[in-house]
């Protein structure tokens, strides 16, 4: 199997190899063959009685120790999956949420409101008086508003509630799924899992779900947090892969996931460009990209994505990255061993996210621009240590147009029909032009090739007519690949979709169409799509899961993905994952999750490894919706 | 002839020699496809606790093979081509369980095959140079080697601590 598609990637694995470095891809060679229990979900570590396993051949142990069956020790490893997913997911939103209550106060005076009319916005759907109230007191009240999601209450999830449509929360009443605390739901996952508590599989899978629905709600309040502090993203161009590190310059990777610490440091990096020069780099610093923070700075300011997920030990090997700065998630420890071969420094700067072998420097919101000085002075240091023998920098960059927030969609929709911005869309999907709606979500994943599951399925998909969207790795590997552009559109769109793309790119003053795939954001970003498909349905008077609207996760990797994949399925959409997950040792949960879940909240799971038949699936899944909805 | 000797020392009980020996033997070789399939594909080794430790039990494939000499249908055989393995032709076994009465080690268990119980028998996986359950072993407990090269290890490992006693 080849490793990646990305040619950048495929040079820097040559000199992987060459240098005896060994990667993502050797490690998981290493690895193999993977433990089978696991692979199917059948092994129990919830007591010390355990390990238990499921013989899933039948002729072994039938139940664990305690009597629990495959399916529902199956259905319990899934449900703590999901509480995992929606603990990063909500722990990025309260980190931002803190920020803000910190800037309320004038104790973090580096994160002032950058967006008054989202700050707003927000605070209106939240039911936040406003009258009159100054922006610092109001930026205090949304953010008390945040962390109350977090605490006991006896109401639902205001960012849940208040964000999705009227037939959603009756259907989500209707099955007890309806999470009052974001953390109190996380703590419920791991207590019905726990030792002699629920063994029915499908209330353990309904606790997912409500535990999902809560990682939904974490989701939209940092995407909204996060707007508010740093901007709401506008349409943007920028070049992507690792041919944007430069030799002349100091090169510094943000890496991981929340804008709290990236944001500010392009926002000091610009005020350092001399201190960087006085060094002896003409070319000044270069802030590049990695993961989900590199989708964050690319939305809001055009910094170029250099790689994305499991190409990111592979920056380093270029020789001129002088540091990678992470936050949390998606950070391999690995990046540590790497850089030993290397002067790259890795600075962790998060309390709950050190890695042995890197520089910790402590980032305190209270003095941010102070500490985004100190982690970028140990770039320009490092860059002094450079070994000119190992500098080898993949001569591939592609362009990228990236932005599109639900507000730019809107924005660019309001172009075509002022009084009424969503009608274009609508009518555009009625006649056909426009067959349904993809948004691809999540990460890349080792056993499979590079972003080989994202190009099969967006091409499939595009000559199909379907709309696509794109958040997180999945967006960056259509921006290394040179998807996110009008070019691509001509390239790869059906008549009637090219024909859409092009006018609305016309309406909005490009010169040429928009770009085939949407960039709509990070990964936590994905309830920026969920924003567009539920104003559509409400404009419809129908609900989610009547809309001929899918999500892909052609290479999935992260408990994030989990998640994220449950609370669309809740929404009512088809969900393609093209990696298997480990529930096939659960055969009724396996069938609730791929089948029948679809008579409860409407969406279901499509497990398909190719993504030439991933595309037929999702095809036929778009025209069932269009057929039940008579077009 | 190589053989497939234990490390008892390194076997953590994991069972997955189990599961790769179930999948080689199933029609679709693959794990995740494997457990769907009816009849179910069947082991041909066993994990087994004893004296408080795992020890994986294997067809020893013995020169002198009991289950070969009890079979009276025939079924039963020792593979020249294969450097003498002993297997196993489903078609000819009549489903009497000699073998299995016989088999010092009880390695012999049973199978559907074409809606018939038949006996299941190591077959030293005859589409690979390893077999699947060496493979398989995480540990590397499970060595498969001919006995002259196993015996050399466990001298050189003795010498090794004589050597180290004497100081």
């Amino acid at each position: 199997m080849e490793r990646s598609l990305d040619i950048a990637s495929r040079t820097m694995l040559e000199v992987a190899q060459r240098r005896g470095i060994t990667t993502v891809w050797d490690r998981f060679q290493a690895q193999q063959p993977q433990c089978g229990f696991g692979l199917t979900g059948l092994c129990c570590r919830m007591c010390l009685q355990g390990p238990c396993r499921i013989d899933p051949f039948g002729e072994g142990p039938r139940t664990g120790t305690c009597g629990a069956s495959a399916d529902t020790i199956v259905a319990r490893n899934l449900a703590r999956m999901i509480a995992a997913g929606t603990a990063s997911h909500s722990g990025h939103a309260k980190h931002l949420a803190y920020t803000m209550l910190k800037a309320s106060r004038g104790e973090a005076p580096d994160y002032p409101v950058k967006d008054e009319a989202k700050l707003r916005a927000v605070a209106t759907r939240l039911g936040i008086p406003l009258d009159g109230k100054e922006t610092q007191t109001l930026m205090g009240d949304v953010a008390a508003a945040a962390l109350a999601e977090f605490s006991e209450k006896e109401t639902p999830l205001a960012w849940a509630a208040t964000t999705v449509t009227p037939g959603r929360v009756q259907t989500f009443l209707k099955y007890g799924v309806v999470p009052t605390s974001i953390d109190g739901v996380v703590a419920e996952v791991m207590h019905r899992t726990t030792y002699g508590t629920d063994a029915d599989p499908v209330n353990i899978l309904l606790g997912g779900v409500k535990c999902a629905l809560a990682d939904y709600a974490g989701m939209h309040m940092a995407t909204d947090l996060a707007d508010i502090l740093f901007g709401v993203p506008k349409p943007v161009v920028a070049r992507a892969n690792l041919g944007v590190l430069k030799a002349d310059a100091v090169n510094i990777a943000l890496h991981g996931h929340n804008p709290v610490l990236s944001d500010v440091i392009v926002q000091v990096a610009s005020e350092m460009q001399e201190e960087a020069r006085a060094a002896g780099a003409a070319g000044g610093l270069n802030l590049v990209g990695i993961c989900c923070t590199g989708n964050e700075v690319l939305m809001r300011h055009g910094i170029p994505p250099a790689t994305h997920s499991v190409s990111q030990e592979l920056a380093i090997l270029t020789g001129v990255l002088d540091a990678m700065v992470v936050d949390y998630q998606c950070i391999m420890p690995s990046l540590a061993n790497v850089a030993e071969c290397y002067h790259t420094r890795i600075v962790t700067t998060m309390p709950i996210s050190k890695i042995p072998g890197a520089r910790h420097v402590e980032f305190r919101e209270g003095h941010a621009r102070a500490s985004a000085r100190e982690i970028i002075r140990l770039a320009i240091d490092a860059y002094g240590r450079r070994d000119p023998a190992k500098v080898n920098i993949p001569d591939h960059t592609s362009t990228a147009l990236a932005g599109f927030s639900s507000e730019t969609i809107l924005g660019a929709l309001a172009a075509v029909n002022k009084e009424d911005p969503l009608k274009p869309l609508i009518d555009n999907i009625v006649s056909g032009n426009i067959l349904g709606v993809c948004l691809f979500a999540g990460c890349n994943n080792v056993r499979v090739t590079q972003d080989s599951g994202f190009l099969t399925l967006a091409k499939e998909l595009a000559r199909e007519n379907v709309l696509l969207l794109a958040t997180g790795c999945g967006a960056g590997a259509y921006a290394r690949h040179g998807l996110l552009t009008s070019d691509a559109a001509r390239e790869y769109a059906g008549p009637g979709l090219a024909e859409v793309l092009g006018a609305v790119g016309q309406a909005v003053g490009l010169d040429s169409s928009l770009p085939l795939i949407l960039h709509m954001g990070s990964c936590v970003d994905n309830t920026r799509a969920a924003d567009v498909a539920v104003a559509v349905a409400n404009k419809l008077g129908v609900d989610l899961d009547k809309l001929p609207v899918v999500a892909s996760a052609p290479e999935a990797t992260t408990e994030k993905a989990i998640a994220i994949g449950t609370w669309a399925v809740a929404a009512g959409l088809p969900v393609h994952v093209g990696v298997v997950p480990p529930v096939l040792g659960g055969p009724m949960v396996t069938k609730v999750l791929t089948e029948e879940v679809k008579d409860l909240f409407g969406g279901y799971f499509i497990v398909e490894p190719d993504p030439k038949a991933a595309a037929k699936k999702l095809v036929e899944a778009i025209r069932e919706r269009r057929s039940g909805l008579g077009i | 002839m190589k053989h497939i000797f234990v490390r008892l020392d390194r076997c953590t009980g994991c069972r997955e020699c189990e599961l790769a020996c179930a999948v080689e033997h199933s029609a679709s070789k693959e794990l995740l496809t494997a457990i769907f399939e009816t009849p179910p594909p069947r082991k041909r080794l066993y994990v087994e606790s004893g004296d408080g430790r795992s020890v994986p039990i294997l067809c020893r494939h013995c020169d002198d093979a009991p289950c070969l000499a009890a079979c009276l249908s025939g079924a039963i055989y020792r593979d020249r081509a294969r450097e003498g393995v002993v297997v196993q032709r489903a078609d000819k076994c009549i489903g009497c369980w000699t073998c299995i009465m016989v088999c010092p080690y009880g390695v012999i268990g049973r199978r559907l095959d074409g809606g018939r119980w038949v006996a299941a028998k190591c077959d030293r996986c005859p589409d690979r140079a390893i077999p699947a359950c060496v493979e398989a072993c995480p540990t590397k407990a499970l060595v498969y080697a001919e006995p002259e090269e196993w015996a050399r290890m466990a001298r050189r490992t003795v010498a090794t601590t004589l050597a180290g006693q004497e100081g």
